[in-house]
């Protein structure tokens, strides 16, 4: 029998193959840049389809829930063997759209030709999608494994709109910069610093996020300024930093761990999570939450209104929500959890690692992205203009 | 009298079936290019809505900013003609010795090996040239042998690079067929009346084989300048085309308006190049023949 499916299949049995293209996605070769390109995770997709063998479809007791579901997210935000098991029990091939920013959902959605069941959302965006009436008031009633008890509320609060429930949490983090020491001053404590040795002494060597919220925020805090502000007189000086560093820089990018593993760049702005694999594979890699502050972040899932597959959606859903499921996704993306309950499953070297979980006095000084910073136009155009320049 | 009546009766036939043969053809062209421009020009028009998008108005202010993307006007100007003329030097040999000495025999599967790469995706071969022109790629090689460390990388170096490894064999193809047409007698006739082989090159070969170098330089130039995706990975986002920006203005920050007065203008700009260039081309082929013996 598997001789024949072997056959059947060429030299190269599916299931290797599938075996691959997973791992492929997983982070063998995918990157933030290469995924939103590519879109792997639509490849992945079709082949699925192509292949409904691969996707063995027991019946699943809580009614049919058809058999696929798509999803948009960040790269490497997945546990795939967890992904595959929700397929093993439901039947549901869930298919990932892999997107660099925020702003690119958004940007989809005001397009209108989405079609995701389900998708990610940080913090700051939740009350503009609400709005904009792209999002629905979560059905708690469906989601068994979700308690609300046993969320940290600093970060719940911000998936709730007057009281109602639209998002919940998947992780929090923080985003500070990253220095390799081995290359660069260590004693490096502040985003003036940052700037200043990145336009100096490390010319060529320092990343910048495509992104408007940390791009613009962090050279805000240069000059003291909130992460988030919108006043335009701050926002000019803003642009004035980000046009001088400009030339520069080694490149504007949110997939920075490639050039500071081969050397390239030997600073860049940097996610916790990415701080964290960086730092586990060299320990010169050294996380900084800039004195002045920074970012402290929320991302949630949420389900967009009219999601085709809803059912699909929620069961997915709440069983992203179970503890131990919860544990094994972190395990993956390498973030912290906000859920009490998960949390107490994970090993003590998780829960009390440093850079995944600062001291609270490091904490106090960061902030939230504001949701104005989402729609604001000013912003828009300074980080458009900054990557054209 | 009857015969002139059979003879327009023809004619409208053949023109009807003229028509009907034409409508596919009309009502693609109406449907994916025709009524997609007008909508590009209305939103030109139009300002960037609250949260990003279109909004309904009547101004110009969006052509007033372009000033604001003139560097990734500026690069897409300098690198798209500069990458043309680099893959013409490049490919006109290798078109030459195709079409011209190699033997019959293995001219074919040479040929085949030129377009060999379109076998994979461009976007996994540009990822590989990331790796290659990396750090830890060609210029350690390069200070291995005791050239000074550079950065490659991230550089409009890297992009020229890239570009014209993807659209050489574009050029390639053109001009090999103008080559391979090319009447071998008449430079024969040429070195019987005592030409050099240099003045048979420039004097017969080259200008015979002109319509196949404006062939192929047309077909890279335009695609060069809506280049998105090599300026994107090889240039580590410092090295803006206007690809880039339009990609950016609608699908991150969402200044639609601003985008369609940008492709546009894109669009505009390339018509007014092609003209010159097909205009000069033409006038300097014809200047050549006038000049032959």
């Amino acid at each position: 029998m598997a001789d024949y499916e072997d056959a059947r299949a060429g030299v190269f049995p599916r299931k290797k193959f599938m075996d691959l293209l997973k791992s492929y996605e997983r982070g063998s070769i995918s990157r933030r840049h290469f995924l939103g390109v590519t879109g792997l995770g639509a490849a992945t997709m079709a082949l699925g389809g192509a292949m409904p063998g691969l996707f063995t479809r027991p019946a699943y007791a809580e009614g049919d829930l058809g058999n696929q579901l798509s999803i948009a997210t960040w790269p490497n935000y997945h546990n795939p063997d967890v992904l595959q098991e929700f397929t093993d029990k439901t039947g549901v091939a869930v298919d990932v759209n892999v997107f660099g920013s925020n702003e690119e959902m958004l940007a989809k959605l005001q397009a209108g030709s989405a079609g995701w069941s389900m998708f990610v959302a940080t913090n700051y965006t939740i009350s503009t999608y609400q709005q904009l009436g792209f999002i629905e008031p979560l059905e708690l009633a469906k989601l068994s494994n979700y308690d609300a008890a046993s969320q940290a509320q600093r970060f719940a609060n911000e998936g709730m709109v007057d009281g109602v429930v639209y998002a919940i949490p998947k992780h929090w983090g923080t985003t500070g910069f990253i220095l390799n020491t081995a290359r660069v001053d260590p004693k490096i404590a502040t985003w003036k610093e940052f700037w200043d040795r990145a336009m100096t002494d490390y010319t060529g060597r320092a990343i910048v996020h495509d992104y408007q919220l940390t791009a613009i925020g962090m050279a805000l805090k240069y000059y003291g300024y909130s992460f988030n502000s919108v006043d335009t007189t701050e926002l000019a000086k803003a642009e004035e930093l980000l046009m001088k560093a400009k030339p520069h820089l080694f490149g504007i990018t949110s997939d920075y761990q490639p050039p500071l593993r081969n050397g390239d760049a030997w600073m860049s702005l940097c996610w916790v999570g990415d701080a964290k694999q960086l730092n586990r594979d060299d320990p010169n890699m050294l996380y900084v939450l800039g004195a002045e502050g920074g970012e402290i972040w929320t991302d949630f899932f949420v389900i967009p209104k009219d999601a085709p597959h809803r059912e699909a959606a929620y069961a997915f859903l709440n069983f992203l929500l179970d503890p131990a499921i919860q544990v094994r996704e972190a395990e993956v993306a390498g973030y912290p959890l906000t859920d009490k309950r998960a949390v107490a499953l994970q090993p003590a070297e998780v829960v009390n690692d440093p850079i995944l979980n600062p001291a609270a006095e490091l904490l106090s000084a960061l902030e939230f992205g504001a949701a104005v910073t989402l729609t604001d136009p000013n912003r828009a155009e300074i980080i458009a203009r900054f990557k054209s320049a | 009298m009857t015969a002139a009546l059979a003879t327009s009766n023809e004619g409208r036939r053949k023109s009807v079936v003229t028509a009907l043969l034409l409508a596919p053809t009309a009502l693609w062209f109406f449907v994916l290019l025709i009524l997609p421009m007008l909508v590009i020009i209305v939103f030109s028009l139009g300002e960037r809505g609250p949260v990003g998008g279109y909004q309904a108005a009547l101004t110009l202010k969006q052509y007033a900013s372009l000033g604001s993307r003139l560097a990734a006007f500026k690069n897409t100007i300098m690198l798209a003609p500069a990458g043309t003329l680099i893959s013409v030097l490049v490919a006109y040999p290798l078109a030459y010795f195709l079409a011209v000495k190699v033997s019959p025999r293995w001219r074919y599967g040479l040929l085949v090996l030129v377009v060999l790469p379109f076998w994979t995706s461009l976007l996994v071969r540009t990822y590989a040239w990331m790796f290659i022109l990396s750090g830890k790629g060609l210029p350690a090689l390069l200070a291995a042998i005791g050239f000074p460390e550079i950065q490659m990388i991230n550089t409009p170096f890297a992009v020229l690079l890239g570009i014209v490894y993807a659209y050489m064999p574009l050029m390639v193809l053109p001009i090999f067929v103008s080559l391979e047409k090319l009447d071998k007698r008449l430079l024969d006739a040429a070195a019987d009346l005592g030409s050099s082989p240099l003045r048979s090159f420039l004097t017969v070969t080259l200008p015979l084989s002109l319509p196949g170098v404006v062939t192929g330089s047309l077909l890279v130039f335009i695609l060069l300048m809506g280049e998105f995706l090599i300026p994107s990975l090889l240039g580590g986002g410092k090295i803006f085309f206007i690809g880039n920006a339009l990609v950016d203005l609608f699908l991150q920050s969402r200044n639609w308006p601003l985008g369609a007065a940008m492709s546009l203008t894109l669009v505009i700009v390339m018509l007014v190049l092609i003209t010159l260039y097909v205009r000069l081309t033409m006038a300097a082929s014809a200047g050549k023949s006038r000049s032959l013996p």
